[in-house]
């Protein structure tokens, strides 16, 4: 339905790959700035929803499967989860980071590592699944 | 100058959110929802508060836009006028609510005050005192959201996971439920 639109398909085209890179930046930048799992999870959902508007739910839905999203959305809450029980399990309490290396800080680093990429995983899938069901629909 | 862009923002705040309650145009609603999240956003900004601002500005003036813009398309984007009637004992609740509401505001601290119970509380000195020791990590809110208040984070992403659920439970039946089965079958891969 875009066909009609050369410029804003250029223009997307091109703003795509940014704005992906963006949101790893966000994702892995949050430790030093603003930013973190959440807000990277919705810039990087931000370009899937882009190229759908432009080339359709349909093509979209190509490049992101829905049984993908829909693994991707209850696997970014397990690697959340599993990450405390993991603490669990190497003696310390739930969520807790500080046994998860030899150095607390380390492991701390480990843990929010492991911990905001399950939210970022999670938040990008599920604005994708949600923007896919509003928009999909007939 | 500061307080100069504290009340313009307030002030658009205020204008956009009469002009969302009195437009029948669904899709100007919308728009004007962007705008009111993006305004927050800038708000946020003023008040130092950038992770907030950013979230604000990434999920309230652009995913729900979007997902607003989608439902749009789904049930049309014009409002049914509303029948002009005079419901006062609506605008006695709502004047009421309205006062209590400002009266609320006079047991808050006050806006920008050293002494607010946020300065002075034990917990942010430790947060700001110790958790680059403790964690490592420069960003005190990184810190705080991720590690210190983990149980909260864990919460938040479950809640997200459930809007997900939820709306894969309520719209994707009724979705496939009109097609037939070979579509049936590639929707489901």
């Amino acid at each position: 339905m875009m066909h009609r639109h050369p410029i804003l398909r250029a223009v997307s085209k091109l703003l795509i790959a940014p704005i992906m890179l963006f949101a790893l930046y966000v994702q892995f930048h949050g430790d030093y700035g603003p930013g973190g799992g959440f807000q990277a999870g919705v810039i990087l959902a931000v370009a899937f929803i882009l190229y759908a508007l432009m080339f359709g739910v349909e093509t979209a839905r190509r490049v992101a499967p829905m049984w993908m999203l829909r693994f991707l959305t209850a696997f970014g809450v397990l690697l959340y989860g599993g990450t405390g029980v993991v603490g669990i399990l190497l003696g310390g309490a739930f969520l807790d980071y500080n046994v998860l290396a030899a150095d607390p800080k380390a492991g701390q680093h480990i843990g929010i590592l492991l911990v905001e990429g399950g939210v970022g995983i999670t938040v990008a899938s599920v604005m994708i699944v949600l923007f896919f069901t509003f928009a999909g629909r007939k | 100058m500061t307080l100069v862009i504290d009340v313009f923002l307030f002030l658009f705040l205020m204008i956009t959110a009469v002009a969302m309650a009195r437009m029948n145009s669904l899709f100007g609603v919308v728009m004007m929802s962007g705008i009111y999240s993006l305004l927050s956003a800038a708000l946020f900004m003023v008040m130092d508060a950038p992770d907030v601002a950013f979230t604000e500005a990434a999920v309230g003036a652009g995913i729900s836009t979007v997902l607003m813009l989608g439902t749009l398309a789904l049930v049309g984007r014009v409002q049914k006028p509303a029948l002009r009637r005079h419901h006062f004992a609506a605008l006695g609740i709502v004047i009421v609510t309205g006062i209590a509401l400002a009266y609320g505001t006079y047991d808050l601290p006050a806006f920008g005050d050293a002494d607010n119970p946020v300065q002075t509380s034990t917990v942010t000195e430790r947060y700001v005192d110790v958790s680059g020791r403790e964690i490592g990590i420069p960003n005190i809110v990184t810190s705080v959201l991720a590690s210190y208040r983990g149980y909260d984070t864990l919460g938040e992403t479950v809640v997200v996971f459930t809007a997900a659920v939820a709306v894969l439970v309520l719209l994707g039946r009724a979705r496939r439920r009109g097609v037939t089965g070979e579509e049936r079958e590639s929707d489901l891969q």
